[in-house]
């Protein structure tokens, strides 16, 4: 394997505030390949947003504790200074944003703040910056990129926005774009316009992406891997395939569900995960997850479950302390169209059979450290 | 634009009408004296002020009084004469004008160049030492009323009465044409004064607005594009932040060209200001009309100057 762009190794975020401290990001490690793409799935504050902005250094601050690593081209950006790690932004890594209307300046002109990239990072002409700007308008898929480059935002529509924002991101010829929710505030119809896009520069500029997003369907036609957020944490990694065909989370299984699907009968269509996020500064006991997990046992207060690779997958990595066995058997039943709740006995048989025959790596540590915790 | 300049122009002048008729009836209403007997004197007899109400048009309808008023305004730019002097009102007003102008250039000057920066910094620095004292001198100076704050810079600076005679007080304006020095000199401690509490409210209110702005998702753009954050903060920031702040700058300036009546009044400024408040005490009538309108005149100027101004600001913005 290759050494990866962008490697984050057990990456820690916290905010001091005054109700607490916020632990947005909780040990998080995921690498980036080289013109691959990465999609980071999760509910809004799962933490998925925080790590992104980190690697650009944009949540800095006197109340903001960063620890781990992320090693990019061989510097840690964690450890980088402000100055240098400035230089990175918008010309090694850029990023773009959910709503592109609140994130253009509303005063200036679309061109203007395209050149302005430009300039950031290179020593060119105003006028050849302005024809690197008119020439990525065009890339980007904006008509009469010659006449747009001197219109303010809001003259344009909000998927137009979008690929504005899109081609001030590329101005530089970035090796990694950071895509946070990029479709989440456009039409459905415009939402496909912009991954189809993202899809084809990449092929075409071969960067790698890192796409965030709370929807399973947008990462499904974009992405190669997949990290599942929760509460701060990956809980689920694996390759897009992996992750539908055989997802072994029940966070996972939960958001595969949410997906509006033409080949289920409606009525059942949608099924929300029930409850709500977990609170980032008084986190759950146990599995962040076991409040809201259908299938929770009474161990799983207790034990906080450590992401460990499959017996027969090991690049697919989950965090859960059911049996890999119940969870096969859980998957198939929710294929199939049964409810959680048909399905719930089968993980406290799994629990209750012979909790030390099962054989995985990951269902043995978990007890071993139950035991060794002395509970 | 053009249009919309006309139509705003248009209903500014209706506005005048309808100011000058309140005018009209509050004096009608609420007498602050009989002018006729007061213009008579101490020993004026009955006769006497019959025939100076009658002179006035005092013993005229009061819908003919205004009726009158507003003709001769129209029609020959006359805004009447003074029930004492016989100045005609018009040659007053020019000839205060330039006092009250001085007074207001220098303090808005001054407090745009203590306000602005202080504001600025304060909201970059957040927090710190700089931020908390800045804002505590800010919170001071907004609470402390103009006459009040006057009188205390009197009493600790005026030459005459001061405890540290350093600066010319009460009384001691003199024109720009006639003596430069002496102008800068006696107006240094109103601009002082004028400017202290506005300075304040202007360095909050842009920390204010400078704070909330640099949490945009359009600042967060501006450092993710790379850019140093000097410029994040002047180019993006400050330049949403201080939009607002030219809006409400444009309104004070136009509120005191009207006349800034306390500074004026303790310092002994011969502006709008203290001719309107003289006026008022002698119940001279005309005085007062023409100075409601020269204010409320500048006010509505300033308004629409203000409304065009952020169609130039904020692209956004767009009249027809």
């Amino acid at each position: 394997m290759s050494e990866p762009l962008l490697s984050v190794e057990q990456l820690r975020v916290s905010f001091e505030t005054d109700d607490g401290i916020v632990h947005a990001v909780d040990g998080v490690s995921y690498q980036v390949e080289i013109g691959k793409t990465l999609g980071i799935v999760g509910e809004s504050g799962s933490g998925k947003s925080v790590s992104s902005l980190t690697t650009l250094g944009l949540t800095r601050g006197p109340r903001t504790r960063i620890d781990g690593r992320m090693v990019f081209g061989g510097r840690d950006l964690v450890a980088l200074p402000d100055a240098e790690l400035r230089r990175v932004r918008g010309n090694e890594i850029a990023m773009i944003f959910q709503d592109p209307l609140s994130s253009l300046h509303p005063f200036y002109r679309v061109g203007w703040q395209l050149i302005e990239a430009v300039l950031a990072h290179r020593k060119v002409s105003k006028s050849a910056a302005r024809a690197r700007a008119i020439e990525l308008l065009e890339l980007v898929g904006i008509p009469d990129p010659q006449r747009r480059v001197d219109q303010y935002p809001h003259e344009f529509s909000g998927g137009m926005r979008q690929r504005a924002m899109i081609a001030m991101a590329l101005v530089n010829e970035p090796q990694l774009l950071i895509a946070d929710e990029p479709t989440t505030a456009l039409d459905v119809t415009v939402q496909a316009q912009i991954l189809a896009l993202l899809n084809d520069l990449q092929k075409r500029l071969g960067m790698a992406i890192i796409i965030i997003t709370h929807d399973l369907g947008v990462v499904a036609e974009i992405a190669d891997e997949i990290a599942v957020m929760y509460a701060g944490r990956i809980v689920e990694y694996a390759t897009t395939q992996e992750i539908f065909s055989s997802p072994q989370h029940p966070y996972t299984w939960g958001l595969l569900r949410s997906i509006p699907r033409l080949d289920i009968p409606r009525g059942e269509e949608l099924v929300p995960i029930a409850g709500r996020p977990p609170s980032l500064i008084n986190r759950p006991s146990g599995c962040y997850f076991h409040p809201r997990c259908p299938y929770v046992q009474d161990e799983h207060r207790r034990i906080d479950p450590q992401r460990e690779p499959l017996a027969d997958a090991p690049g697919h990595t989950v965090a859960c302390l059911l049996a890999p066995e119940v969870r096969t058997r859980i998957w198939r039943g929710l294929a199939s169209g049964q409810t959680p709740a048909e399905l719930r006995h089968l993980a406290s048989a799994g629990s209750a059979g012979s909790p030390l025959s099962t054989t995985s790596a990951a269902g043995t540590s978990q007890r071993d450290r139950l035991a060794n915790s002395g509970e | 634009m053009g249009r919309y300049i006309i139509r705003r122009i248009l209903w500014g002048i209706v506005l005048l009408i309808l100011v000058s008729a309140l005018t009209f009836i509050l004096f009608y209403v609420f007498p602050a004296g009989n002018p006729a007997i007061l213009r008579a004197g101490r020993n004026a007899n009955q006769q006497d002020i019959a025939y100076i109400t009658k002179e006035l048009g005092l013993n005229k309808p009061i819908y003919t009084q205004f009726f009158d008023y507003m003709k001769n305004i129209f029609l020959h730019f006359d805004f009447g004469f003074s029930y004492y002097s016989q100045e005609p009102v018009l040659s007053l007003i020019t000839n205060r004008l330039p006092a009250t102008l001085s007074l207001t250039i220098g303090a808005v000057v001054l407090w745009v160049i203590a306000g602005i920066p202080v504001g600025i910094i304060s909201a970059i620095k957040r927090g710190t030492f700089f931020d908390r004292a800045a804002m505590g001198i800010a919170l001071t100076f907004v609470s402390m009323p103009v006459f009040w704050l006057a009188l205390i810079v009197l009493y600790l600076f005026a030459s005459d009465i001061g405890r540290f005679p350093i600066l010319p007080g009460a009384n001691a304006y003199v024109g720009l044409t006639v003596n430069p020095l002496k102008w800068f000199e006696s107006l240094i401690l109103p601009w002082i004064v004028l400017a202290a509490t506005q300075a304040a409210i202007y360095s909050r209110l842009l920390r204010g607005n400078l704070l909330e702005v640099m949490g945009e998702d359009y600042i967060r753009t501006a450092r993710a594009k790379g850019l140093p954050e000097r410029r994040v903060i002047w180019r993006h920031g400050v330049r949403s932040a201080i939009t607002p702040v030219v809006t409400v700058l444009g309104l004070d300036i136009g509120a005191l060209l009207g006349g800034a009546v306390l500074t004026e009044t303790v310092f002994s400024i011969h502006g709008i200001g203290l001719l309107n408040y003289n006026a008022i005490l002698e119940s001279d009538f005309p005085i007062v009309q023409g100075t409601v309108l020269l204010a409320a005149m500048f006010i509505i100027v300033a308004n629409i100057v203000v409304d065009i101004g952020y169609a130039y600001l904020d692209p956004r913005v767009h009249y027809s």
